[in-house]
């Protein structure tokens, strides 16, 4: 059943991108479709439109209006420039930085629609190019021999695991400017090594154990190189590099009692977290900070102070959540303010059924993610954005009861929403608890504030993705991969670490999406390509693959 | 990638007479580094170098100068940055010198946290006089990339702790003239019509905010930003949502002139969830982008929208599912 309907959803995508109707119109005569390539006309005929009126639509379709309906699509469905490009960010930054300029100097007409028509805007043409780019990929992979194209779908793993592998062994002077991110390129590099299935050796294993105590703090934390000061984001790279090796030594060389020093240190009179000393406030650093005291086990209630009103004050009328009050919403800060109130059980301050639409609508043509609204897909938010929606999956009481307390009736509202939440809970064979999640207050008092992260995974999800899981995983392999090994940005993008680690976490999401238990195999329907494609697990707030998790929640918890 | 093309005439810091006095600190990576960077002569010595300083806490002229060096070489190192503002200050350095020096930076490295970190710093310290500069200067960095997130972020703040609402606005206005689907300028007018002193908040401007919005829907249906704005417009105040008749009718416009617009179902479908009740006219139209092969007739018009969506919008389907089988009990 499942199968069936992710095939078929499958299919109806690749007919239905913009730019192959546009493709279609201006290049192709009628009916004159490939094998194998459906046009869009036939899933417009299909779709809402009485024949009768879309036949007229598309009979009336000049050569500019095509040129408008195109330019009015391309506005949509985009993404890039991520806390990308700083050192020090949970997003990391690529060496292979290229400048996205542009140049806007043309004349200004007012945005009225007759104005428009000859005029594509920087956006617009900017997405144009990537969608060409993309739906060339994709036209190719639809042209090619059967066997071909499941050759086409498949994950190489060799290609990756030696071009990992070889950077933790040496990597060339460009690399200076990511001298201050060492853990970073450990945990990128070892975390995608994990996720693939694969380990270092011990010997290996032991000189990342021994080369991170050089970079942390004798006062606590990690900084970005040995003698570096230390720093959140890197922190957490070090700490969740350590929890993915998983022995014995690697768990017990993290100092946790300076570490909570530290993490006090950076804590801020607003409730965020700063950077470093002097340095930044913004949500990255709320979730780095929370994260690494969640999965040590030393998250306690000075931390959290004020914590959950400060990352409400971050999201947006968009739904999404920014960087800092006033910002855009963004779907790297989306993910670690969203994963952040879940670990200090606030996420139901959120205006969730908002937040949800928001990521939801971020998955566009090219069926990976852009960052923000308008902006060009980018396959790093494959987890950013699809991470989002993993966690969302299993909030997914709360947002209906959001959805429910929303509507207005006068008093009767409020009496309904408990009504439906007991509803829902009884429906759905959830137990209470499920309902009550992220209510923080009352009810969870017994639960010890470290727990949450550990209790969240064990929810069942009822419910299937709320993303295109197969249409993102397409994105990744086909237009993310690179032959040589690495995935990337985009098309035409160089290959890197950080969108290695983040385009192969995707993936481990996106498989799993369809699964009702944490870490249950999934069907083969849920998995794009060869079933080998498949990726371990991760625990969706700290993005560690799950088996290692549970290993060293089994360890912390008992410290 | 900012290597070291300028500093080709570079004259070893160990060949520097004025360094003579100081012994530099290789960096301890332990026996068995990982990941090790293949580092250049020049950089690992400038590394050197800063390590002996940083860890003398030297904070001299030829220290400042050095982190100068050093920043060049790798903008991303906030330990050099961070001590770099420890020297500034203790020194008592001109500050005006800096923000040049902080100038020539961002151009060539605009999406840098310690950078624009580094920047709002130094605008705290030279205060409300620079607060025109400052604007200025995120305009020229917009005007290379007009969704640079750090260049917004340093905007708002200006214009938050330094002033210079006076043109927001205006300015708001002609970027999205230039580029109505630049989504960070609807942020930034979003931003300005809530927060500026000038503009009586939220409230005052909607009405004239709807009327701005609803001409740039029409114009683009299927620009997803100002579809966001509009509901932003309403934030805390859904009650006014529903009961604004501009926001239906605009729903109602657009979809009857364009097919089926997944941003018009879509806010149709958030109306009905906070118990809009809709005209006759909007059920029509609704009922009439149905597909004839769905057989199943559904009293409720938030059904029916949803039903459409799950097909117009393959990408969202199961969203849309999810939102038909979660609709609020009441809804219309």
């Amino acid at each position: 059943m499942y199968k069936y309907k992710i095939e078929k959803t499958h299919k109806e995508i690749m007919r239905s991108s913009s730019f192959y109707a546009r493709y279609q119109t201006r290049h192709q005569a009628k009916g004159k479709a490939k094998a194998g390539v459906m046009p869009l006309r036939i899933a417009h005929r299909r779709s809402a439109a009485p024949k009768t009126k879309d036949r007229r639509i598309r009979t009336t379709t000049t050569r500019r209006e095509a040129r408008r309906e195109a330019a009015a699509a391309a506005g949509r469905c985009s993404s890039s420039g991520l806390p990308r490009s700083g050192s020090s960010t949970p997003m990391g930054s690529s060496p292979n930085r290229s400048s996205s300029s542009s140049s806007s100097s043309s004349v200004s007409p007012p945005p009225s629609p007759s104005d428009r028509q000859g005029r594509l805007t920087t956006t617009q043409l900017e997405q144009l190019r990537v969608e060409q780019e993309v739906y060339g990929i994709y036209r190719l992979f639809h042209g090619v021999a059967p066997h071909t194209r499941s050759f086409t779908l498949e994950l190489w793993r060799d290609k990756h695991i030696e071009f990992l592998t070889r950077g933790l062994k040496q990597l060339g002077p460009n690399y200076h400017v990511l001298d201050a991110n060492r853990p970073w390129l450990c945990y990128w590099i070892i975390h995608s090594i994990t996720l693939m299935g694969e380990s270092v050796n011990s010997e290996l294993e032991d000189n990342v154990v021994q080369f991170l105590s050089h970079c942390e703090d004798k006062n606590g934390g990690y900084g970005g190189g040995p003698g570096q000061m230390p720093h959140l984001a890197t922190t957490y790279a070090a700490v969740n590099t350590l929890i993915t090796l998983g022995g014995e030594m690697s768990l017990s060389s993290i100092h946790r009692e300076n570490m909570l020093k530290f993490l006090l240190q950076m804590k801020d009179s607003s409730g965020a977290f700063r950077m470093h000393n002097g340095g930044e406030i913004d949500v990255r650093a709320c979730y780095t900070a929370i994260s690494v005291a969640s999965i040590l086990n030393v998250l306690d209630d000075e931390l959290v102070t004020d914590l959950g009103n400060y990352i409400l004050s971050c999201q947006t009328y968009e739904g999404g959540i920014a960087g800092e009050p006033g910002s855009e919403a963004h779907g790297g800060y989306t993910f670690c303010g969203l994963a952040t109130m879940i670990l200090i059980n606030e996420a139901d301050k959120l205006d969730l059924p908002s937040l949800v639409d928001w990521v939801a609508s971020r998955q566009g043509v090219e069926c990976g993610f852009q960052g923000r609204v308008n902006k060009l897909v980018d396959g790093c938010y494959s987890f950013w954005q699809g991470g989002v929606l993993a966690l969302a999956q299993r909030l997914l009481p709360i947002v209906h009861k959001q959805l429910e307390s929303s509507f207005i009736s006068g008093v009767q509202a409020s009496a309904e929403c408990k009504k439906s939440c007991n509803f829902t809970a009884e429906e759905t064979g959830q137990d209470e608890n499920l309902c009550r999640a992220g209510t923080s207050h009352p009810e969870n008092e017994g639960e010890e504030l470290s727990d949450f992260g550990f209790s969240f995974i064990g929810r069942h999800t009822e419910c299937g993705p709320l993303f295109h899981s197969i249409a993102l995983q397409q994105y990744i392999l086909l237009c993310s991969q690179v032959l040589e090994g690495g995935f990337r940005d985009k098309p035409g993008k160089q290959r890197d670490f950080y969108h290695s680690c983040y385009c192969l976490s995707g993936l481990s999401v996106s498989q799993y999406s369809w699964s009702k238990d944490d870490g249950g195999p999934p069907l083969t329907s849920a998995v794009l390509g060869p079933y080998t494609n498949l990726l371990e697990p991760v625990h969706p707030l700290y993005n560690v693959v799950l088996h290692k998790y549970y290993k060293s929640h089994e360890f912390f918890s008992t410290l | 990638m900012p290597s070291s093309d300028d500093e080709v005439d570079r004259v070893p810091l160990s060949a520097r007479p004025e360094w003579s006095d100081v012994r530099p600190v290789p960096q301890d990576d332990g026996p068995n580094p990982v990941a090790p960077i293949a580092y250049r002569d020049d950089f690992r010595e400038t590394m050197d170098y800063f390590r002996a300083v940083y860890l003398a806490d030297e904070r001299s002229r030829r220290a400042l100068d050095l982190t100068t060096e050093a920043i060049g070489m790798n903008p991303g190192n906030y330990t050099v940055w961070h001590f770099r503002r420890v020297v500034l200050e203790s020194l008592n350095a001109d500050l005006h010198e800096e923000r040049d020096f902080l100038d020539r930076m961002t151009m060539r490295n605009a999406k840098n946290y310690q950078i624009w970190h580094h920047r709002r710093w130094l605008a705290e310290k030279l205060g409300p006089e620079v607060a025109n500069k400052e604007l200025e200067f995120s305009k020229n960095i917009l005007d290379l990339d007009a969704k640079n997130y750090h260049a917004w972020s340093h905007r708002q703040w200006v214009l938050q702790s330094l002033g210079g609402w006076e043109n927001e606005l205006g300015y708001c206005c002609m970027l999205l003239e230039d580029d109505i689907f630049n989504n960070s300028a609807w942020n930034q007018r979003y931003f300005v019509i809530t927060r500026s002193p000038l503009l009586g908040g939220l409230q005052a401007m909607r009405d004239s905010e709807v009327g701005y919005t609803t001409e740039a829907i029409l114009a683009n249906p299927l620009n997803e930003s100002p579809w966001r704005y509009l509901r932003g417009l309403y934030k805390g105040d859904t009650s006014q949502l529903i009961s604004d008749n501009r926001v239906s009718e605009l729903c109602l416009k657009v979809l009857k002139t364009s097919n089926s617009c997944q941003f018009a179902l879509s806010l149709l479908l958030d109306l009905l969830c906070y118990g809009f009740q809709p005209s006759e006219e909007l059920r029509a139209v609704v009922e009439a982008l149905r597909n004839s092969e769905q057989d199943t007739v559904s009293s409720k018009l938030a059904t029916t929208v949803c039903l459409i969506l799950e097909i117009t919008d393959p990408m969202r389907s199961n969203y849309w599912a999810w939102r038909r089988n979660n609709l609020p009990s009441q809804v219309c």
